[in-house]
């Protein structure tokens, strides 16, 4: 009987060997993990801290699941990969043999190597264990330092702010999220931030942990000199593939594991999914490493697709991605640069009052649609994805705003004033405004 | 917690100490002028009062007082089945009226003062405990710490509030005469509006009217940023408020069925009993109209609406039980089984407890036409009995509301309301409503499952990027709410292809997951 083993219990490995069984495949499947004994959506980690779910409510599929699809779980670490004899050693001593191996052990949070940064009550966040030694680091703590202008960032102040404890945080860049949104937005986001009493220090890096009993975090430094008290320091600059035991094997690796188009390793039968992935050539407007949910799933189930015979390629398809900050939802669809590009033109409408915004960009030549950040409103998907594939131009793109709105019934409606404010912006543009109240919309 | 909130809770907590309390500051004094009045069946009178003289005159504490009179009553009545004489057994319930009567005490001589005492401080306390909740928030979810409270997560309180309002139940049912302080505190009430004492299911209607209501308030501060949530909680207000307390209470002054015009059978599963039919067609032309109105719900409104918006046009939006679910139970919504096995346990009691309400109810109306009680052996009084107390008593009220920090605000919608089966069923089969998923941006978090008050796993259809058809959705839209990613979205459209093609839009290779 073949064996298939995969590393690490995430939404790549696991949607992997879930389609594996969806597509027919009757052999051994067995997922090795140190982190939970199931699989849980780490994505919820901060719901947890927050006290609006347990631990259980995180697992997206219950425990008889696995049995019932013949998927076998080992709760433990792997130490090492011998490609030559293709086996696995484990923390508790044994070893695993396979016949086909995939790598799917996501990131690490990223740290810098400051003075100070082994002090007790610094951490970043991305395991369940950093969520329980999260929990013990704050317990009782009045303020916290966080290290990092990003999504877990956001989410760790949010976290905090639920247990009352005054939270620093410490940007590197000119703006929030600065090497991902345009100011414009990281500016309302800020705004937001601040209203949620979060003290907010742009250009401010940080070089080093200090400590007055010589055990616990006290403060932080930053370059300028500024120093910052603090009794917990969260680290959220960003991750890196988690791929440290694969040092001393021969599968290549640069940032990440290296893998062609079919999930492939520079070693037959060693494929590698996920967040730990490194791609040598990347499909087109996507990057070499995407750490995002989604990626894995698609990675996984693709691969699947693969070892069960079909000839398929990682195929993403156009860029979307979504966060929340706070209470202000955001989705982008396509790309928007931080910066506005040569070819580009740029609409930015923000309500007055409301946390409600979106930022366009289309080809100025063309008119061909190129990317949106929204915030506060939902906007579908589908709609974004067939008018990015199909090149549509800008106006055809605003005239047909009124499918694109994914907001709850009798929420107030937005394309009213967003379709004229872009009609005074860009006049030559022709936009038909299509949009339907929604008493019309319940009784269409 | 501030100052406001503290003082709130002691303001609250005292007006139910106080009202607790004044279980125990009556006594009980009988007299044969009292009995007088109360019996005014001259042949009851005349068997009962001479076991009755026993404690004329005599001051007693209430539970010595009731099972005195009780007494009394069963020693006559088992005379009149020991010698066959059926006719006589008395079935009038005359322990409730002599308990108020022979009642004396503060809640006797300050009727009034103490029932402003309590509603004063109880809502007054629950407003200002509320008025300072997610104060200085901005609008958003508001789920903070849920999971860690002793009253919302199964603790000591969650479950003495628990058994509080199960004892409640089993004393309002069953043991009305040991609740007679509360009944009698809205005695000034009922004689402004009617002329008469109240009655125990005035109380409830009070209190419960006044739950949702308060809570109601609670749901605008917590979901300000949500008009679809804001509309409900105005809508269950208005139908509990208008529909279910006032009306009824007007239609009986102006001496017609008192009934609530939005309860629909099998809900409503005394529909059919001879007393509402006959009330019906004794009050002339408005009482059949009432009758053919509450047909007209039954075989048209319920197909027809859910068929256009889903049902819950009727359980999140005008039901009353839905209506305390939404408003009461909201703090214990997380509290309701996402397991596999629990939506099999469901399926099957809920279709049951139907099949058992369409049974019942064919018997009775055999009776009503044939005038003949017994059906193949089994009284049709007998199955409406055990349906009343079986569903009526211990389902829908004792479970279903005292439930509600165990297992959740829905138990009663979930797993007995024979409506919501009915409802259901046409919302699967024949309905233009469906909870859409948006396209691939499901990250599995759970937020969804967790707060869905049916125990539906919606992360299960989102994060394959399904529609989500079920039975059992009432559309409370807090998915929707409480996704942080956008996802959810309750629409009404075209009926075809309503399950939808399972894709995740993004994977260019997609096989159907
Ligand atoms: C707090 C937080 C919030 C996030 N929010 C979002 C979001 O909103 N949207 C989004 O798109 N993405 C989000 N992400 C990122 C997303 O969670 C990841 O992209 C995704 O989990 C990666 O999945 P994966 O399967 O590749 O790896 P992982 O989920 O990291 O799974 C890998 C598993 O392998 C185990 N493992 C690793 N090495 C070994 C070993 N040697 N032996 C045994 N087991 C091993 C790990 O312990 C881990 O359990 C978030 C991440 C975090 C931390
Ligand atoms: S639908 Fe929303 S709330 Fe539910 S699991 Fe997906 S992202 Fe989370």
């Amino acid at each position: 009987m073949e064996k298939i083993v995969i590393i690490g219990n995430g939404i790549s490995g696991v949607t992997f060997a879930r389609f594996m069984r969806k597509l027919g495949y009757q052999e051994q499947l067995i997922i090795i993990s140190s982190e939970t004994k199931h699989f849980f959506s780490r994505t919820a980690l901060m719901y947890i801290y927050m006290g609006h779910m347990e631990y259980k409510h995180t697992k997206p599929y219950e425990d008889f699941f696995w049995s019932k699809n013949n998927i076998e779980l080992v709760y433990d670490h792997v130490k090492k990969v011998n490609t030559q004899d293709k086996s696995l050693k484990l923390e508790s001593g044994e070893a695993i043999n396979y016949d086909k191996l995939v790598i799917a052990t996501g990131s690490k949070p990223n740290f810098f190597g400051w003075p100070g940064e082994k002090y007790n009550g610094i951490q970043g966040l991305y395991s369940y264990q950093d969520l329980q030694k999260m929990e013990k680091n704050t317990e009782g703590i009045k303020k916290a330092v966080i290290i990092g202008g990003g999504l877990i960032g956001v989410e760790m102040a949010e976290m905090l702010r639920t247990r009352d404890i005054e939270v620093t945080f410490l940007v590197r860049e000119g703006h929030f999220w600065g090497n991902v949104l345009p100011r414009e937005e990281a500016e309302m986001i800020a705004d937001h931030m601040r209203k949620h009493h979060i003290n907010l220090h742009f250009n401010a890096q940080a070089s080093e942990c200090k400590s007055k009993d010589g055990k616990r975090v006290s403060s932080v430094l930053t370059t300028e000199g500024e120093e910052f008290e603090a009794d917990f320091v969260g680290i959220t600059a960003g991750v890196s593939p988690n791929i440290d035991f694969l040092k001393e094997s021969n599968i290549e690796t640069d940032k990440g594991v290296l893998i062609d188009e079919k999930f492939q390793t520079s070693v037959n039968d060693i494929y590698s999914i996920g967040d730990c992935v490194q791609h040598r050539n990347p499909p087109a407007g996507r990057k070499s490493i995407e750490q995002v949910w989604y990626t894995g799933r698609i990675m996984g189930e693709t691969l699947a697709q693969i070892l069960t015979g079909k000839d398929v390629r990682y195929n993403p398809g156009p860029w979307f991605n979504s966060a929340k900050f706070f209470d202000i939802e955001f989705q982008t669809y396509g790309t928007i640069d931080v910066e506005k590009q040569e070819n580009e033109n740029r609409f930015f409408w923000k309500h007055p009052k409301n946390n409600v915004a979106i930022h366009l960009a289309f080809d100025k030549n063309t008119g061909r649609f190129i990317g949106i950040n929204n915030f506060g409103i939902r906007l579908r998907h589908e709609f974004f994805d067939k008018k990015l594939k199909m090149k549509a131009h800008i106006s055809e793109v605003m005239s047909d705003l009124n499918e694109a709105t994914f907001d709850p019934e009798f929420f107030r409606s937005y394309e009213d004033e967003i379709i004229s404010e872009f009609k005074n912006s860009y006049p030559e543009i022709e936009v038909k405004n299509q949009h339907k109240p929604w008493y019309k919309k319940i009784f269409a | 917690m501030n100052t406001i909130q503290k003082i709130g809770i002691i303001a609250f907590c005292s007006s139910l100490f106080i009202f607790i309390g004044l279980l125990f500051t009556s006594s009980f004094t009988l007299t044969s002028e009292i009995t007088g009045e109360v019996i005014n069946d001259s042949s009851h009178f005349e068997s009962l009062s001479p076991g009755l003289e026993e404690i004329y005159d005599k001051q007693l504490e209430k539970p010595e007082f009731i099972s005195s009179v009780n007494a009394v009553k069963e020693a006559v009545n088992q005379q009149y089945r020991n010698n066959e004489e059926w006719d006589k057994v008395i079935h009038t319930d005359y322990t409730l009226s002599l308990t108020r009567a022979a009642l004396s005490g503060p809640v006797k001589s300050n009727t009034l003062l103490w029932l402003l005492v309590i509603l004063g401080l109880s809502t007054l306390g629950a407003l200002m405990y509320i008025s300072q909740k997610w104060k200085d928030q901005p609008a958003g979810i508001k789920n903070d710490h849920l999971m860690f409270r002793s009253m919302t997560n199964r603790g000591i309180i969650g479950i003495a509030l628990g058994v509080f309002l199960i004892l409640f139940y089993i004393f309002l049912y069953k043991l009305p005469a040991y609740i007679i302080e509360w009944i009698m505190l809205f005695d000034p009430v009922t004689m402004l509006i009617k002329g008469e004492p109240a009655s125990q299911w005035f109380m409830y209607g009070f209190f419960y009217t006044m739950a949702i209501v308060i809570m109601g308030i609670r749901m605008f501060k917590k979901y300000r940023h949500s008009n679809y949530q804001l509309l409900r909680t105005t809508s269950v207000m208005f139908f509990q408020v208008s529909f279910a307390f006032m009306i009824p209470e007007i239609l009986y002054i102006l001496n017609l069925p008192s009934v609530d015009l939005k309860n629909i059978w099998p809900l409503d599963y005394t529909f059919f009993f001879e007393y509402r039919l006959n009330e019906y067609i004794e009050s002339g032309t408005i009482g059949i109209w009432m009758m053919v109105w509450g047909i007209i719900l039954i075989i048209i409104g319920v197909p027809l609406l859910t068929y256009f918006y889903g049902k819950r046009w009727y359980c999140s939006w005008v039901c009353g039980c839905g209506g305390l679910a939404e408003t009461l139970g909201d703090p214990y919504r997380h509290l309701s089984d996402k397991s596999l096995k629990a939506w099999k346990v469901e399926r099957v009691l809920v279709h049951s407890v139907l099949v058992f309400a369409v049974v019942m109810t064919g018997a009775v109306l055999y009776t009503y036409f044939t005038g003949k009680a017994n059906i193949i052996g089994i009284s049709s009084y007998e199955i409406r009995s055990w349906y009343g107390f079986g569903i009526g008593f211990i389902f829908s009220g004792a479970i279903g509301t005292g439930f509600y920090p165990f297992m959740g605000n829905r138990v009663w919608c979930r797993f007995g309301c024979p409506l919501a089966a009915y409802l259901g069923l046409v919302q699967r089969f024949k309905s233009r409503f469906r909870i859409t998923t948006n396209g691939g941006q499901c990250i599995s978090c759970g937020n969804c499952s967790t707060y869905c008050e049916m125990g539906i796993d919606v992360r299960w259809y989102a994060q394959r990027g399904q529609n989500i058809i079920r039975s059992s959705c009432v559309g409370c839209g807090v998915c929707s709410s409480v996704c942080p990613r956008g996802v959810l979205n309750l629409e009404v459209k075209d009926g075809k292809g309503r399950f939808g093609n399972k894709v995740l839009t993004g994977n260019e290779n997609t096989v159907s997951s």
